[in-house]
């Protein structure tokens, strides 16, 4: 067995270097991916709280499908079907050429689509826990509908939130390891090419996992300070 | 663009890889769920040298991807065949299934424990005092009290984690398994049709979740009649 | 809509970084070429993440040839295909076999390489004792090479064999192989030889190139090349790089630099280097 050490540094031939870039193509693309589904589960949450029924349908829709389907399978769809798609467009805005998503967007697209589905639930959880007091006396005061989501409602709900979307983010981090099949050279393919190149699998899954790991970790205090941060001056009940 | 003839071919094809997505999710959701309650059982007692393990068990598989882990199990150990074969687990390190229905449980049991962790600590605390006033074990409190109610409050939660578990099958193909998900990647290599593979291959994972979300949201209902009554 | 709200659109994809690859009506200045960086000594990813090979140098070879700007990409073997359909890249290159099925789907140049593909198994097996032999036997040739399968099979019987998913490899031993032996299905070759080391499979079949440059690591020296090598037939005309079917102009060009580069020696020289066997196709 060769020398761990020497495998996993930053000397010539160490493939050090080449995992900690991947971490950080994992961490962005996760981040990314988020925010991007943060503006899905806002958006499907508000469509399951409306009252109309096909907004609400097309809202709890989205949710069944893409909480059903195994991620990896949703991934390869927006793979190769994003790119058809985006062909047929191109065509009909007149351009000739073909057009493909980029493994990135792909990854950020998909994760953003996953996890816009569970956003959305812990978003409408949140809003139905905010006080109905609250709304009432937005009323009250005259603030628009915009006025009252976004000084009010958003701040208060975003305590409800938090917890939830600490597990969702988790979920994110982990997800972003299957974007992985579609080539991007984030930290599991990097693992991977690693594993095969050197024939070490177990030092390279170990040295995923163990990155992973801390990812997962150190972010996850990040969540939990905001938490903190977005009780601040309440009383716990 | 729709072909319900293609359909209508590859449909029976990619269900001929059903009973292995079944048997990896049956086998590894029962012995995860055996796993969890033992190790949720276990960390009641508050004993460092107890709960520390299964603290870090807990974390290290919560904390990485289960694509790592199915990966680490399966490529890593088979490095590691002269030591296995020494302590007589390489005929279970050596088969695909195993490793995966391993990777699983390992993965759910992780988790499960969590869930049913905090389900038992939502049992009121009045309860069990009362138990021990009738003067019950603290077995028999945990057997007729404590644990009925944990199991029906925790249904929720685990039946998410039923889902996810059913669709971590998927990365079986991975391993050279041979379930839905793979018999897709080998229908795509065949046809290079991915969409329409992908779309049939997603309704099967769908049709299954659905089956198994509304059995137990009907499983909740028959166990809370009070609620239903109300 | 108006025109300026389809001209904002555009610019906003072209903002979020969609790359396009544009249909060669006339001749490309700027192409992709798409392998699989997990198949060596074919191509592969070093340590530092560059792809190299015999079929990396061939490339930038044959686009010095064709004065045309190349980018090398990596990408999954059963992702090839349909990415390739769809426009993510204009080229592959990645020993693939130019077969009557692919062709139905995408085009091929002319081959560049013709290599013999071929089992490898433990060298005390019962296969393995027989040693390699440098034999090589035409698949669509009925008579010679159903004898030297029906010879491998009784050898092989109830053994498990590992193949890279969609390859023409996997079709080979479904096609001759299933009745008597376990198939198992990899994404790469580099697994189904960890897992040939590991003892979990008794034999892998692919091309012999392949076969043996991993043969030649350490952690194999107790394997074994087993049996004639296989071309032809199912196998088709032996690797081509791999173009859309619209990419007419495209592909005169690759037949040109590729013709120029069998008769000069390049692919000689280029794969004996890297595979130590010259595997110039025969015109």
């Amino acid at each position: 067995m060769m020398d761990v050490a020497h495998i996993l540094g930053f000397g010539h031939g160490g493939w050090g270097a080449a995992l900690l870039l991947a971490s950080g193509v994992t961490l962005s693309l996760s981040v990314f991916g988020f925010l991007l589904g943060a503006a899905f589960g806002a958006l499907a949450a508000a469509g399951r709280l409306s009252s109309r029924s096909i907004r609400s349908w097309l809202a709890n829709a989205y949710g069944v499908v893409f909480r059903g389907i195994p991620d990896l399978l949703t991934i390869y769809l927006l793979y190769y079907g994003g790119s058809i798609a985006l062909t047929q467009i191109g065509k009909f805005l007149g351009s000739t050429g073909f057009i493909g998503l980029p493994a990135f967007a792909t990854g950020v697209l998909a994760i953003g689509i996953i996890s816009g589905a569970y956003q959305a639930e812990v978003y409408r959880g949140a809003y139905q826990a905010v006080d109905r007091g609250q709304f009432d006396a937005c009323m009250a005061l005259g603030l628009s509908s915009l006025q009252s989501l976004r000084l009010v409602i958003v701040p208060q709900l975003m305590r409800h939130a938090l917890p939830g979307l600490g597990n969702v983010w988790q979920l994110v981090l982990k997800d972003s390891a299957l974007i992985s099949v579609i080539g991007l050279v984030e930290l599991m393919r990097q693992g991977q090419i690693g594993a095969g190149s050197t024939r070490e699998p177990f030092v390279f899954y170990i040295a995923a996992g163990a990155l992973y790991f801390v990812i997962a970790a150190v972010t996850g205090l990040f969540f939990r300070y905001s938490e903190a941060r977005a009780w601040r001056g309440m009383v716990h009940a | 663009m729709i072909d319900f003839a293609f359909f209508l071919e590859i449909i029976p094809t990619l269900l001929s890889g059903l009973p292995m997505t079944v048997q990896l999710a049956a086998a590894s959701i029962s012995i995860g769920f055996v796993m969890a309650l033992l190790l949720a059982l276990a960390q009641q007692g508050n004993h460092r040298f107890v709960s520390w393990p299964i603290r870090t068990f807990v974390a290290v598989f919560r904390g990485t991807p289960l694509l790592v882990q199915i990966f680490l199990i399966y490529y890593g150990l088979g490095q590691f065949r002269p030591s296995l074969q020494d302590m007589g687990l390489w005929w279970l390190f050596r088969e695909p299934y195993w490793c995966a229905i391993i990777a699983l449980s390992l993965n759910t049991a992780a988790y499960g424990s969590e869930i049913l962790r905090g389900a038992i600590k939502g049992v009121p605390h009045g309860l069990v005092e009362a138990a021990t006033a009738f003067g019950m074990s603290r077995a028999l409190t945990l057997r007729l009290v404590v644990l009925p109610l944990a199991l029906r409050q925790a249904i929720p939660s685990y039946s998410n984690e039923i889902i996810l578990m059913i669709k971590g099958t998927s990365l079986a193909s991975i391993i050279t398994l041979m379930e839905v998900t793979g018999i897709a990647q080998g229908l795509i290599s065949q046809t290079y049709r991915a969409v329409e593979v992908f779309v049939a291959a997603g309704a099967i994972y769908l049709a299954i979740n659905f089956t198994i979300i509304s059995a137990l949201n009907a499983l909740e209902i028959w166990l809370t009649p009070y609620r239903a009554r109300a | 809509m108006k025109i300026r709200h389809w001209a904002a659109i555009t610019a906003a994809f072209s903002m979020l970084g969609f790359a396009g690859t544009t249909l060669a009506q006339e001749a490309p200045k700027a192409i992709t070429i798409a392998t699989e960086g997990a198949y060596a000594p074919w191509n592969f990813t070093t340590a530092d993440g560059k792809l190299d090979g015999l079929e990396v140098e061939l490339a930038n070879d044959l686009c010095t040839r064709m004065k045309v700007q190349c980018t090398i990409i990596a990408q999954d073997w059963e992702g090839l295909i349909p990415s390739l359909k769809v426009g993510k890249f204009d080229v592959i290159m990645a020993s693939m076999f130019i077969t009557p099925k692919r062709l139905e789907t995408i085009d091929f140049t002319q081959p560049y390489a013709v290599d013999p593909s071929g089992f490898a198994v433990a060298k005390d097996s019962e296969l393995g004792k027989q040693g390699g032999s440098t034999e090589k036997f035409k698949v669509e040739d009925e008579a010679t090479s159903a004898a030297a399968i029906e010879k491998l099979k009784h050898l092989l019987k109830g053994k498990v064999v590992g193949v890279q998913a969609a390859t023409i490899n996997l079709e080979f031993v479904k096609k001759y192989f299933a009745d008597t032996v376990e198939i198992r299905e990899y994404k790469t070759t580099e697994q189904h030889d960890l897992d040939l080391a590991a003892g979990r499979i008794d034999a892998i079949f692919t091309q012999q190139t392949a076969l043996a440059a991993t043969l030649a690591k350490p952690e194999f020296s107790s394997f074994t090349l087993a049996g004639p090598g296989f071309v032809g037939g199912l196998f088709g005309l032996g690797t081509g790089a791999g173009l859309r079917k619209e990419d007419t102009e495209l592909k005169e060009m690759l037949n040109a630099a590729i013709d120029a580069a069998i008769a000069d020696g390049t692919i000689k020289r280029i794969s004996e280097k890297w595979v130590k066997t010259d595997v110039t196709p025969v015109k």
